[in-house]
C-alpha cells in the first residue's frame, strides 16, 4: 500500500512539471499586453511602460521567466498579483475554504441524490420509473449552469422567497472567519441564526453545482448495477434466498460502486469548472471567481498560481480516489 | 444512505420553515449597496478603477478640494480656501483645523489633520526618494497619468495649516485634478507608526481616513462593511451602517434588489430597465453619463487627411439608428466631444446632419465620386460610451455602403488595439473617454492636442488654430476666459471633424424605493454620505 502511494506520488511530479509549463505558455500566448491591458484608453508614457516591464520581469525572455517562476514556486512563492499587489498563496488561501466549502455539499448533493436515483432506474429498467429519473437525470446533464442558476434565483428567491437570492451569509451577521468555512465559523460564533443562514446559502449554490456531477453519476450507478445484477452471483444471492433489498445494497450496490467511484473522483474536476460560474452567478468568494476576475485582467500570476493549485487539488482527489478502490473491493490488491 | 437522505429532506424542510430569518438592523439604519466587484485595494492612488474608488476615496477619504455631490463643481474640502499666484505657478492652499482622522483597531490618532498629512500624500507619489514610495507596489498610474510628476517643482510646508504647490508651468486644472480620486489625504501619523511596526502596507489595506465612514471589515469578493464616523467633520451621516454586498453578475444584482437584500445597485442590465421602472418598489434615476464614444478618423492617412471627406462621413451616418440598436435608449446624440455636463460646452453648435445625398455630393467634391475603401476598427470591448462595438461598427458599415464607401471590420484583443491605434495603423477606429476631473482640458487637449499625438490622440490630428486654443486656455486660472477658448474650441473641432462624435451614454441608477436623497454622481462614483432610509 505505501509502495503503491509512494509510485503514485512519483507520477505526480511530472505532471506537476507539465502543468507548470501548460498555465505559463498558454497564458503567454495570449496575445495581448498586461501593462496596456491595465492602462486602457489613458494609455501609458514609453518610460513609465519601460519601468513597468522591468518591474514585473516581462523584459527578460520567456525561458527566464519560466525558471524564475518555478524556482519561486518550488519555494511556495506564487508571486505576487499585478492588480492587489498581495501574495498569490494569501489570496489562495483566504478564498479557497469557500470553494472547498461548495464542491463538498456540491458533491454530498449529487451523491445523495444521485446514487439512490441510479439504483432505482436499475432496478425498474424499462419501466416508467427508469425513464422518469433517466430523462430528469439527462434534463440535468443538458442544463447550462448559468441559465439553471439564475432560474433557480428567479423561483426560489424573488417569487418564493425562500432562499437568499447570493453570497454566503446575510449581510447583517458579522462574523471574523477563523477557518474560512461559513458553516463552522458561524456555528462557533454566537451569533443567533447565523449558521441557518449560510446553511440557507449554500443551498441553491449546492444544487445549481451539483446538478450535472448528480445526472453522470445516476447514470453511471444505473448502467453499473445493470450490468452486476446480471451477475452469475446475484442469481446465487437471489436463490440463496436473500431480502431483495441485502441483494441490492450489499451484493449489487458494492461492486456496481467501483465504477461509480472513479466518476465521482473524475466530476471534482467537473467541480471546479462549475465552481468558476457558480461562484459568478451567487456572489460566492471563492477561487473560480477569483481566477475569471484575474483572466480578465491579465493578472498572470494569480492565473497561473490558481490554475497550479486547483490541478494539484484535483491530484490529490484522484490519487485518494485511487487508494479507496482497495477499502471498496478487497480484491484489488497494490501490486508492485 | 437511506437515513442520510431522510436526514438531508428533513433539514432542508426545516430551512424552508424557518424562512432564513435574518435579523433586520432595529435601530440602526444599515444601507446595502450591492457592488460590482472587489477594490484592487484602499488606497486611491495605487489603483485606477471605479470600484476600487467607490469603496475608498469616496466614502472613507477627503481630498483637499471636492466635487459638489452630484455635479463637478469644485467646493472646498480638507483646505478651506486657496490662492493662485499671479503668474499661475503657485497654488497656496489654508487648510481646514479640527478635522478628525478616523481611529482603528491598528491606529488611535493623536492629532488633528494638518499639513503633514497632505505633504506625506502628494510626496509619496511624486518623490521616488520618499520611504512610502515602493510599498504596496508603488505605482500610482493616475498621479503619473495627469503628469504631475511634471508639473510638481515642490510641495511646502508653509506653516501647520498652510501648504504650497509650486508648478513648473501654469496648468489651470491643477485645481480640479485635486479633487481627483489619487489626491486623498492619508495620515501620516498613521503611516510612521505602520513604518515603524514593520507593515507599512497596512496603510494601503485597513484604511484610515477622514471621510464620512470608517471601513470596519473587508471579506475579499464577498463584503465590506462600513459604519458612519461620529466625529466627521461635516457632521454624522444619515445612515449608521454601509454594507457592500460585492455582486459581479447584474442580473443577479437585479434579484437582490428586487428581494430587498440591497437597496441600491450600480450597471444595471439595459434589457432590464423597462421592467425595472414598471417596478413600485424600485426608483430608476439617470442622468447623462461624463463620457463620449466616438468614431475617429486616422488625419495622417488618406483619404482622411482631408476634411472634406471626414465632414462627409459624418454626414451618412445615422446616429439615431445607432442610438436605438446599439444604447438600447440609454444613450444621447453627441455633437461636440465633451459631454454636456461640462463647463464650456457649446450648445450652440449644429450637429452634421444625417443626409446620404449631401454626403455623397461632398465626397465627389472631395475627389472620390465612386467613394472608397477602407476599414473600421472595433472595440473588443464593452465600454458605458460604446456598450457594442461590433454592432455599431456594422451599422456604420451599412450607411457608408449607402455613400459608395466599403469599409472593412477590423478588431483586435484589448491591449493590442490600444496598441495599433495609438501607433495609428487604422483608417477609422472607435473608442470613447470617460472624464477624470470635470475640466474640458481633460478630453480636449488629452484627445485631441498635438502634444497627444502618437499617445491618446489617436486620430492624430494636430490642429494649430485648435491647438493654440485649448494651450491658451491651460495657462490661465479666468473661468470666463477659459469657457471662451473652450467654446471656441469645439467651434474648431466641428469644423475640422476629425471624429464623428457618436453619443454620451445614459447612467441609470435603480434604487429602493426607502432610499432618500440619492445623486447620481457625474464621474460614475457612489457616494453614500447624505444618503438617507425612510422608514
Amino acid at each position: 500500500m505505501l509502495g503503491f502511494f509512494m509510485r503514485r506520488l512519483g507520477d505526480v511530479i511530472p505532471t506537476f512539471f507539465g502543468v507548470t509549463i501548460l498555465v505559463f505558455l498558454m497564458i503567454h500566448l495570449i496575445p495581448s499586453d498586461p501593462i496596456q491591458m491595465m492602462a486602457g484608453e489613458r494609455g501609458v508614457d514609453p518610460e513609465r511602460y519601460a519601468e513597468l516591464q522591468k518591474e514585473y520581469g516581462f523584459d527578460q525572455p520567456l525561458v527566464v521567466q519560466y525558471f524564475n517562476y518555478l524556482g519561486g514556486v518550488l519555494q511556495g512563492d506564487l508571486g505576487k498579483s499585478f492588480v492587489t499587489k498581495r501574495p498569490v498563496i494569501e489570496e489562495f488561501a483566504t478564498l479557497f475554504p469557500a470553494t472547498i466549502e461548495l464542491s463538498v455539499m456540491g458533491i454530498l448533493f449529487a451523491v445523495i441524490i444521485g446514487l439512490p436515483l441510479g439504483v432505482i432506474a436499475a432496478i425498474y429498467r424499462g419501466k416508467w420509473l427508469d425513464h422518469l429519473t433517466m430523462s430528469v437525470s439527462l434534463t440535468g446533464y443538458s442544463m447550462p449552469i448559468f441559465w439553471w442558476a439564475l432560474l433557480l434565483i428567479m423561483f426560489f428567491s424573488t417569487t418564493l422567497g425562500w432562499t437568499p437570492v447570493s453570497g454566503r451569509l446575510s449581510v447583517f451577521y458579522y462574523i471574523e472567519p477563523t477557518t474560512g468555512f461559513m458553516l463552522i465559523d458561524t456555528l462557533m460564533s454566537d451569533e443567533k441564526g447565523a449558521f441557518i443562514s449560510a446553511l440557507s446559502h449554500l443551498i441553491l449554490p449546492t444544487i445549481a453545482l451539483g446538478t450535472i456531477p448528480m445526472a453522470v453519476i445516476a447514470r453511471m450507478t444505473r448502467s453499473s448495477m445493470l450490468e452486476v445484477l446480471g451477475e452469475e452471483y446475484i442469481r446465487v444471492a437471489r436463490a440463496k434466498g436473500l431480502s431483495p433489498m441485502r441483494v441490492i445494497m450489499v451484493h449489487a450496490l458494492r461492486n456496481a460502486l467501483i465504477p461509480v467511484i472513479t466518476v465521482i473522483g473524475l466530476q471534482v474536476g467537473v467541480l471546479f469548472a462549475g465552481a468558476i460560474l457558480t461562484e459568478t452567478i451567487f456572489s460566492w468568494p471563492g477561487i473560480g471567481k477569483w481566477i475569471v476576475e484575474a483572466l480578465n485582467r491579465r493578472d498572470y500570476p494569480t492565473i497561473q498560481g490558481g490554475i497550479l493549485m486547483i490541478a494539484f487539488v484535483v491530484m490529490g482527489v484522484n490519487l485518494l480516489v485511487d487508494l479507496m478502490y482497495g477499502v471498496i473491493n478487497p480484491r484489488i490488491r497494490y501490486k508492485r | 444512505m437511506k437515513a442520510n437522505f431522510v436526514k438531508v429532506a428533513l433539514g432542508a424542510g426545516l430551512l424552508a420553515a424557518t424562512a432564513l430569518a435574518a435579523p433586520t438592523a432595529a435601530s440602526a439604519k444599515t444601507l446595502v449597496y450591492c457592488s460590482e466587484g472587489s477594490p484592487e485595494g484602499f488606497n486611491p492612488s495605487l489603483y485606477t478603477s471605479g470600484t476600487t474608488f467607490d469603496a475608498s476615496s469616496r466614502n472613507v477619504f477627503n481630498r483637499l478640494v471636492e466635487f459638489k455631490r452630484g455635479t463637478t463643481t469644485i467646493i472646498p474640502g480638507l483646505a478651506t480656501s486657496w490662492d493662485v499666484s499671479a503668474d499661475g505657478l503657485e497654488y497656496t492652499f489654508k487648510l481646514r483645523e479640527g478635522v478628525k482622522f478616523h481611529t482603528t483597531k491598528d491606529f488611535t490618532p493623536t492629532r488633528d489633520f494638518n499639513a503633514d498629512d497632505v505633504i506625506f500624500t502628494f510626496k509619496r507619489q511624486w518623490d521616488k526618494n520618499h520611504p512610502y514610495h515602493g510599498v504596496s507596489g508603488g505605482s500610482y498610474e493616475y498621479f503619473n497619468s495627469m503628469s504631475m510628476p511634471d508639473l510638481i517643482k515642490d510641495i511646502v510646508k508653509v506653516d501647520d495649516y498652510t501648504v504650497k504647490f509650486v508648478l513648473n508651468r501654469p496648468e489651470a486644472p491643477f485645481i480640479a485634478n485635486m479633487a481627483m480620486d489619487f489626491a486623498s489625504v492619508l495620515s501620516a501619523e498613521y503611516a510612521d507608526k505602520m513604518m515603524e511596526a514593520g507593515t507599512p502596507e497596512t496603510v494601503d489595506l485597513n484604511p484610515v481616513g477622514t471621510g464620512p465612514f470608517q471601513m470596519v471589515q473587508y471579506q475579499k469578493d464577498a463584503v465590506i462593511r462600513y459604519k458612519a464616523f461620529p466625529e466627521y467633520w461635516k457632521g454624522k451621516a444619515a445612515i449608521d451602517n454601509l454594507i457592500f454586498a460585492i455582486t459581479p453578475d447584474s442580473t443577479v444584482r437585479y434579484q437582490k434588489l428586487k428581494a430587498g437584500e440591497c437597496h441600491v445597485m450600480p450597471y444595471p442590465n439595459p434589457a432590464d430597465l423597462t421592467a425595472m421602472e414598471a417596478d413600485a418598489d424600485i426608483n430608476l434615476m439617470s442622468q447623462e453619463g461624463l463620457n463620449v464614444g466616438y468614431l475617429g478618423y486616422n488625419t495622417q492617412k488618406e483619404p482622411f487627411t482631408d476634411a472634406k471627406v471626414r465632414k462627409a462621413l459624418n454626414m451618412a451616418i445615422n446616429k439615431d439608428a445607432i442610438i436605438e440598436g446599439v444604447y438600447q435608449g440609454a444613450g444621447s446624440p453627441a455633437k461636440n466631444p465633451i459631454p454636456p455636463t461640462i463647463w464650456s460646452y457649446n450648445n450652440d453648435i449644429v450637429d452634421d446632419k444625417y443626409d446620404p445625398e449631401a454626403a455623397k455630393a461632398m465626397l465627389a467634391e472631395a475627389g472620390y465620386p465612386d467613394g472608397f475603401k477602407t476599414d473600421i476598427w472595433a472595440m473588443p470591448v464593452q465600454r458605458p460610451y460604446n456598450p457594442n462595438a461590433r454592432r455599431m461598427a456594422e451599422l456604420i458599415q451599412a450607411d457608408w455602403a449607402k455613400v459608395g464607401v466599403d469599409a472593412e471590420i477590423v478588431s483586435y484583443e484589448w491591449g493590442e488595439y490600444l496598441e495599433r491605434t495609438k501607433k495609428g495603423e487604422q483608417g477609422t477606429f472607435m473608442l470613447g473617454w470617460t472624464g477624470d476631473n470635470g475640466d474640458p482640458d481633460n478630453f480636449l487637449a488629452v484627445l485631441l492636442g498635438c502634444d497627444a499625438v502618437g499617445s491618446s490622440n489617436r486620430a492624430q490630428w494636430c490642429d494649430e488654430e485648435f491647438n493654440n486654443l485649448i494651450q491658451q486656455a491651460k495657462t490661465t486660472s479666468d473661468v470666463l476666459e477659459r469657457t471662451r477658448l473652450y467654446e471656441e474650441a469645439q467651434v474648431v473641432f466641428k469644423r475640422e471633424a476629425p471624429w464623428a462624435t457618436i453619443a454620451h451614454s445614459v447612467v441609470f441608477e435603480p434604487l429602493r424605493k426607502e432610499v432618500v436623497d440619492y445623486k447620481i454622481d457625474p464621474f460614475g462614483g457612489h457616494i453614500f454620505y447624505g444618503v438617507d432610509l425612510e422608514d
